[in-house]
């Protein structure tokens, strides 16, 4: 136990000490926040659809979850440039506990990340339903943060080099963003899209932020729920497994 | 206490390590010497559970690392040739977090930091992030933190490379002195001939893989009448150089495969 604390102590002490880290990655959804959610404002009126703004707050706060939480699971690509992941694979504990640790650091970080995006959309003028939804909001922003902090994990442990990030980032991290239903209603989509939305994870979780706090459900909270269990316990098992096979 | 027996290793068709058979007794310091590309870091590697050997036995005070990884790991310590700090965390909280994995009680933990701090004039820096520290600073802090769990056995790895004289000095001062304190058995490599003639009790040379001698700096001399372990080491392994040679490809394709696994 005491590894997993330790180990969950470091990514912590790691984000609260990189001031810089932090503003670069709340500017990211800041600016989409900004650009989109007022840009796109009056065409998404003129539809009919009422307030951008509070239509794609919860999404912005679903992807800075995703990218918080995958990079830092790509981050252990430079504790293995660093040797630094050695020094933790000799140590006489179980990968699985080392594994938790960093996994559960990760989501940690990005929880909190997705905590301070929910404050910056309050300050832009994004209002929920009622304010006793945000523990069940919350709840949502953690899931999400375990389902692909655990994803982060499984690819760190086998990207090798810096190469690889961009591949993930335009292949894996950007589509999940732009078909989770971020930034535009799932309705009345193309069949294809709607069966490719439907087998991103993260559209489970947008869904479950965005009825939770705008009381706009596309499914159900028990569905979003069960499927995001489902998932993050099937890429926890991933990511122990390769974990378990890194070699230094 | 090592004991290892006809050890093997190979990368497909490339053998590393040809079947070596040596003995280190507790309290001893035990030299690994060779050219580069001779298995010694593979040879470390295999003791230490980083690394499958092919095929022979390793016993480590009487445990076996291929079948009781964890228990054994508990049983030593290991300097890597390439630094495995974390940069971003301070000294003392490098030395904490390795106090944790190894599973030192809290307060002894703390009294062995400050000791193994002070002893490597470290602890006025220990709130210092790694990141600011110079090479010989961070090789120091690395073999303190080795020392930290009171291993009985403890690998280094070419620990003085690319460190000025001085540091080396006080390097294997603090080395040979947590020997003799702490009765820690110490098996390291070296490129530095006069480093091994100092501080080794035994010393092993290492050549393609297999060990050409053994024995004590006055033995080695001796087999070969050379009056400098330098010299007794040219004449056991050649004087051809082995990484720029004309077989830098096989070179570079035994290197690749073996960091593919």
């Amino acid at each position: 136990m005491g590894a997993i604390y330790i180990l969950w102590l470091r990514e912590l002490k790691r984000y609260v000490r990189s001031r810089v880290q932090v503003v670069v990655s709340l500017g990211q959804p800041c600016l989409y926040l900004l650009a989109l959610g007022f840009g796109f404002g009056p065409v998404f009126q003129q539809a009919g659809h009422g307030s951008y703004l509070q239509f794609m707050a919860p999404g912005v706060i679903g992807m800075t979850v995703l990218f918080s939480s995958v990079f830092s699971g790509i981050a252990m690509l430079w504790d293995r440039q660093f040797g630094f992941l050695k020094e933790t694979l000799v140590a006489p504990v179980p990968r699985l506990h080392i594994m938790i640790g960093r996994t559960l650091g990760g989501a940690t970080v990005a929880s909190i990340q997705g905590l301070l995006i929910l404050i910056i959309c309050l300050i832009a003028g994004f209002r929920p339903h009622s304010w006793t939804v945000l523990p069940q909001a919350i709840a949502f922003i953690l899931m999400v943060a375990i389902v692909f902090s655990a994803l982060g994990t499984a690819i760190g442990s086998v990207l090798q080099d810096m190469q690889g990030f961009q591949l993930i980032m335009n292949f894996l991290v950007m589509p999940v963003f732009f078909l989770s239903g971020a930034l535009y209603p799932l309705n009345n989509l193309p069949r294809i899209m709607t069966i490719i939305t439907r087998l991103d994870p993260l559209t489970y979780g947008v869904d479950g932020l965005r009825g939770s706090l705008i009381q706009s459900w596309r499914f159900n909270p028990a569905l979003d729920f069960t499927v995001l269990a489902i998932v993050a316990a099937l890429f926890l098992s991933l990511g122990a497994y390769l974990f378990s096979k890194i070699e230094v | 206490m090592i004991r290892v027996q006809n050890l093997v290793k190979s990368f497909g068709d490339f053998t590393a390590v040809k079947g070596i058979t040596f003995e280190v007794a507790q309290g001893e310091i035990f030299a690994f010497l060779g050219p580069n590309g001779a298995g010694k870091t593979t040879t470390i590697k295999m003791l230490t559970t980083l690394l499958q050997p092919t095929s022979g036995t390793i016993e480590l005070n009487g445990l076996n690392p291929l079948t009781h990884a964890q228990q054994a790991r508990q049983h030593f310590g290991i300097v890597f040739q390439d630094p495995s700090l974390d940069s971003e965390q301070t000294a003392y909280e490098n030395m904490d977090l390795h106090g944790v994995l190894y599973h030192v009680p809290r307060k002894l933990r703390a009294e062995r930091i400050e000791r193994l701090l002070k002893l490597f004039e470290l602890w006025d820096r220990k709130d210092n992030y790694v990141k600011t520290f110079s090479g010989g600073m961070k090789r120091r802090l690395e073999i303190a933190r080795g020392f930290l769990h009171t291993p009985s056995i403890l690998f280094l790895d070419e620990p003085t490379l690319g460190l000025d004289p001085q540091s080396r000095n006080q390097l294997w001062t603090h080395v040979k002195h947590l020997n003799e304190t702490e009765k820690t058995t110490v098996f390291l490599t070296t490129h530095y001939m006069d480093e091994a003639d100092r501080v080794a009790h035994r010393i092993a040379i290492m050549d393609h893989g297999t060990i050409v001698a053994q024995g004590t700096s006055a033995e080695l001399k001796q087999q070969t009448g050379s009056d400098s372990l330098e010299a007794a080491f040219l004449s056991f392994t050649g004087s051809s150089l082995r990484d720029e040679g004309a077989d830098a490809k096989a070179q570079l394709r035994q290197t690749a495969r073996m960091w593919r696994r």
